[in-house]
């Protein structure tokens, strides 16, 4: 047990019972990170951070419990331990970042496309209800279809939903080998090689054009990332590129720059959007072309329009610019309202964090 | 305590007239193929939990979105319960149908509507069969991963629903990590869709609730799958123990030692006679136990992978190790584990088929109560075993020609059900709980997890039309079935005398 471990479920519990009896919005925080991600919440918080500690680890199992105030880098350095990983390169922003952060934001790193993401990766979860109640769903298996998937509808709520005291998450083992690479091609043939290689079985495990260069990972067992090195060439970069890039470290990513900042998620065989042409217009290409980082004045509508004519949606990553996340379709949003209303009447669970309406 | 609904315990169901609602329908939705005489019903009356059956009031086969989209507005406004079924292969009696309730069939809906080689998906309606996704990409050199051993006759749609996995899930993943995106009618007739072609999307991840909620929250009527490339080679070890535990052992070797195989199966003795008997794999039909290990990637790594499984398997006892020589040897050793349900019904009248999970390590021990419930009961039990993932499929031999041995069988079941929860794990892996496990749901769960169930239910049907009665118990029946447990293992007090 290391030594910051403790229990507080029962004292988080007792706070969100009162809170709903008073009906009085709650913040829920954990190293408060990942504050941008998402519209500003008024309520009282409800810190996390001391309810940490890993339960239960069982390397064999490939499985680890987790309380959800632990450390993110806590928990890799246990993990790291038993040479196994988190798959889904979750981005930390920061020393601080807890485990119920990364699991509520549902944001994932550069291997994302290939080897999935914070959701795929979740097996249970213990939930504080909004009457207080201290629940679990799911557990510690791979497989489990008893009941809706109530930990998976958590990953990525932003705590809207209930309070994540704890999660089940699987782990893989660390591949044996890894190279990363860069080629200096002009992005059309970028894509169009990262087209081919995806019908191929091709050791990558991230793809990111940046700088007039594709930068590559192969990851997997020496044999084949050996094979796949001498095949695609290239000059050797340092595996620390992807972890920049997943910081948000990049000179690309800077302060100074202040253009705001966009994500675009779209469908992985998109071309170059032509809005990406601007003059006033950065852009980073990331999970093979399904991920773009984008510096840019354009306006908002714009920005959204765009990424939804290509099957995709736009997150604005500067607070205060423009709501971060692109409004649902309106039976979409009638639905989240649905399980909004079921699962917290009284609206006391980060209100607002996601939409104004949940 | 019987599986059919039960209106005192499950809740009542509108009662409707049966005239009326054929009227409606034949009037509200133009060119509907609606069934309502009792011969016509009866090849509806069950899935694949043939066990239990009711016949529908009707059965309604669409053959457009919009029939679905009318069907359920009219429903929704009669007041009736629809019951989807896709292709009927379910084990837990997902789509079992409702006396007073329309069985809306899904399987018209056969077309694959798109294959995207560059983007790597495939986009089709609910009733294709997931073998035929495959079969569609494999001009491209690319394929779907979760092949559930009924893949020549399940639909995606039912996959969705169930989220389906298969012998391929430890490494490929389930239903849920291999769907982008599905498009849904809600009961109330509206038209939605949750995820996308991206990788992510807005809002909750309602994609992932809806899969495996068994046609309770809404009706899919297309799926977007993600398509894989081949692996460059795939090799298959085949490995016989003496002994079920070393076997077991060996499962949790291999994965120590950081190989993911692309398949990690095992059969117990009178499982592998069965397979044998029916499909000559070329099994060893003397061993306790064997393990099936499926490397697959770069053929360079999987010769060394093949190299270190070999060791671990030689150290954990294997008494005989053989490598498929080539493609064909390696298709026969995963028929014969493909084909076990079919083969053990060769042996035994009739059989049933459980699908607990539990962590690896408590194999043993689960192992060892399951043979003493077999022996105490007298029924033979077969064991197959998604070992690489914990999913268990004891096989329950009986004869219901026998009376009472259906209510012994499932007795039986319910104990090795009841097993794994013990030992930290789940009543279902992959088949769902639809009818069959509804009871057990009530151990596996609290009355305030189910709670949260029924919230979750109400958000998106909050008049209980869809599919009533399957998947999450009511807290009525959980306290009836707590109570009658509590009678039949005389807690809490068994040392007290009882008068
Ligand atoms: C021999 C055999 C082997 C099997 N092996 C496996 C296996 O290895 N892995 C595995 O996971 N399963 C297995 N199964 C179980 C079964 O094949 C799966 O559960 C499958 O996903 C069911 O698909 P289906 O189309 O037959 O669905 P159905 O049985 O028709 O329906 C199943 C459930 O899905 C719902 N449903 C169906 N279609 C829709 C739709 N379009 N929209 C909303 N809800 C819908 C129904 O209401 C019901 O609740 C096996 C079954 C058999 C008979």
């Amino acid at each position: 047990m290391a030594q910051h471990d403790q229990d507080m479920a029962e004292a988080l519990c007792e706070q969100v019972r009162q809170a709903d009896m008073d009906k009085t919005p709650l913040k829920i925080v954990g190293g408060d990170t990942k504050a941008f991600y998402g519209r500003p919440v008024q309520g009282h918080p409800l810190s996390i951070r001391e309810h940490r500690g890993i339960s239960h680890y069982d390397p064999v199992e490939l499985i680890v419990s987790v309380r959800t105030g632990t450390p993110v880098t806590e928990l890799e350095a246990a993990l790291d331990a038993e040479g196994q990983m988190l798959a889904f390169e979750p981005p930390h922003f920061g020393n601080a970042a807890t485990v119920g952060g990364m699991i509520a934001t549902g944001l994932s790193g550069p291997r994302r496309p290939w080897a999935g993401s914070v959701r795929d990766f979740v097996l249970g979860s213990r939930v504080i209800t909004h009457d207080g109640k201290h629940l679990r769903f799911g557990g510690e298996v791979i497989k489990n279809v008893a009941g809706y998937d109530l930990s998976r509808l958590m990953a990525g709520a932003q705590g809207t939903l209930g309070v994540l005291t704890e999660v089940s998450l699987k782990v893989l083992p660390k591949p044996t080998a890894v190279h990363s690479l860069s080629l200096a091609i002009p992005l059309t043939s970028a894509l169009e090689r990262l087209a081919d290689w995806g019908r191929q079985p091709l050791p990558i495990t991230a793809a990111t054009y940046h700088d007039g260069s594709l930068h590559l990972r192969l990851e997997g067992g020496a044999n084949s990332v050996a094979a796949a090195r001498e095949r695609l060439g290239g000059d050797t970069l340092d595996n620390t590129f992807w972890t920049d890039l997943r910081e948000h470290r990049l000179a690309f990513f800077s302060s100074a720059d202040d253009r705001p900042l966009w994500r675009l998620s779209l469908p992985n065989n998109t071309p170059a959007l032509e809005l990406e042409n601007g003059d006033d217009t950065a852009v980073i290409y990331d999970w093979g072309g399904a991920q773009r980082w984008l510096r840019t004045r354009l306006a908002t509508d714009t920005l959204r329009n765009a990424a939804s004519s290509a099957g995709g949606h736009a997150t604005c990553y500067t607070p205060g610019d423009c709501d971060p996340f692109m409004p649902l379709a309106p039976t979409v949003a009638k639905y989240h309202r649905h399980l909004k209303a079921t699962l917290d009447p009284n609206g006391i669970f980060n209100p607002g964090r996601l939409y104004a309406e949940v | 305590m019987n599986i059919l609904y039960d209106e005192r315990l499950d809740g009542e169901l509108p009662a409707n007239d049966k005239q009326q609602v054929l009227t409606r329908l034949q009037e509200a939705v133009q060119g509907l193929t609606l069934l309502h005489r009792e011969e016509d019903l009866r090849p509806f009356e069950c899935d694949g939990l043939s066990a239990y059956r009711v016949l529908p009031m009707l059965v309604a086969l669409p053959d457009t979105l919009d029939q679905v989209e009318r069907l359920m507005r009219t429903c929704h406004d009669m007041g009736v319960p629809v019951v989807t079924r896709g292709a009927g292969t379910g084990l837990s009696g997902g789509a079992l149908p409702l006396e007073q309730g329309v069985l809306l069939v899904m399987s018209r809906f056969k077309q694959i509507l798109e294959i995207d080689p560059e983007a790597r998906i495939a986009r089709v309606q609910p009733g294709v069969r997931n073998l035929a996704i495959s079969e569609a990409a494999a001009p491209y050199g690319l394929y779907y991963a979760p092949d559930p051993s009924s893949q020549i006759a399940c639909s995606i749609g039912g996959n969705v629903a169930e989220n389906a996995g298969g012998v391929h899930c430890l490494k490929y993943g389930l239903t849920v990590h291999n769907i982008l995106k599905i498009e849904v009618i809600t009961i109330e007739g509206e038209r939605m869709t949750l995820g996308s072609d991206a990788l992510d999307s807005p809002g909750f991840d309602l994609l992932a609730l809806f899969t495996g909620s068994e046609g309770m929250l809404g009706i899919v009527t297309e799926v977007t799958v993600k398509l894989l490339p081949n692996p460059e080679n795939a090799k298959v070890l085949m490995a016989s123990f003496d002994d079920v535990e070393k076997a077991g052992k060996a499962v949790g070797d291999i994965i120590a030692a950081g190989i993911i195989p692309g398949g990690l199966e095992m059969m117990d003795k009178l499982a592998i006679q069965a397979a044998e008997d029916f499909v000559h794999a070329g099994y060893p039909v003397e061993a306790e136990a064997i393990l099936l290990c499926e490397l697959d990637g770069v053929e360079a790594d999987v010769d060394d992978d093949c190299d270190t499984v070999r060791r671990i398997l030689e150290t954990a006892g294997a008494i005989d190790i053989s490598l498929a020589r080539d493609d064909a040897e390696r298709a026969r050793f995963w028929a014969g584990r493909k084909n076990a349900f079919p083969a053990v019904g060769r042996m035994s009248p009739d059989y049933y088929c459980m699908d607990g999970t539990i962590p690896r390590r408590e194999l043993p021990r689960v192992l060892n109560g399951i043979a003493a419930l077999s022996k105490e009961s007298g029924l033979p039990v077969a064991n197959v075993f998604h070992a690489g993932d914990g999913n268990m499929h004891p096989l329950v031999l009986f004869d219901a020609n026998q009376p009472g041995e259906l209510e012994l069988a499932e007795e039986v079941g319910g104990k090795i059900l009841e097993l794994c929860v013990e030992a930290g794990g789940s009543i279902t892996g992959e088949h769902g709980v639809g009818r069959e496990k509804i009871n057990q749901m009530c151990t596996q769960f609290q009355p305030d997890e189910i709670t949260v169930f029924h919230a979750v239910k109400a958000a998106f049907d909050e008049r209980r039309l869809l599919n009533p009665g399957k998947n999450i118990p009511t807290l009525q029946r959980c306290a009836e079935f707590g109570a009658m447990h509590v009678h039949n293992n005389e807690l809490p007090h068994p040392d007290l005398p009882r008068f």
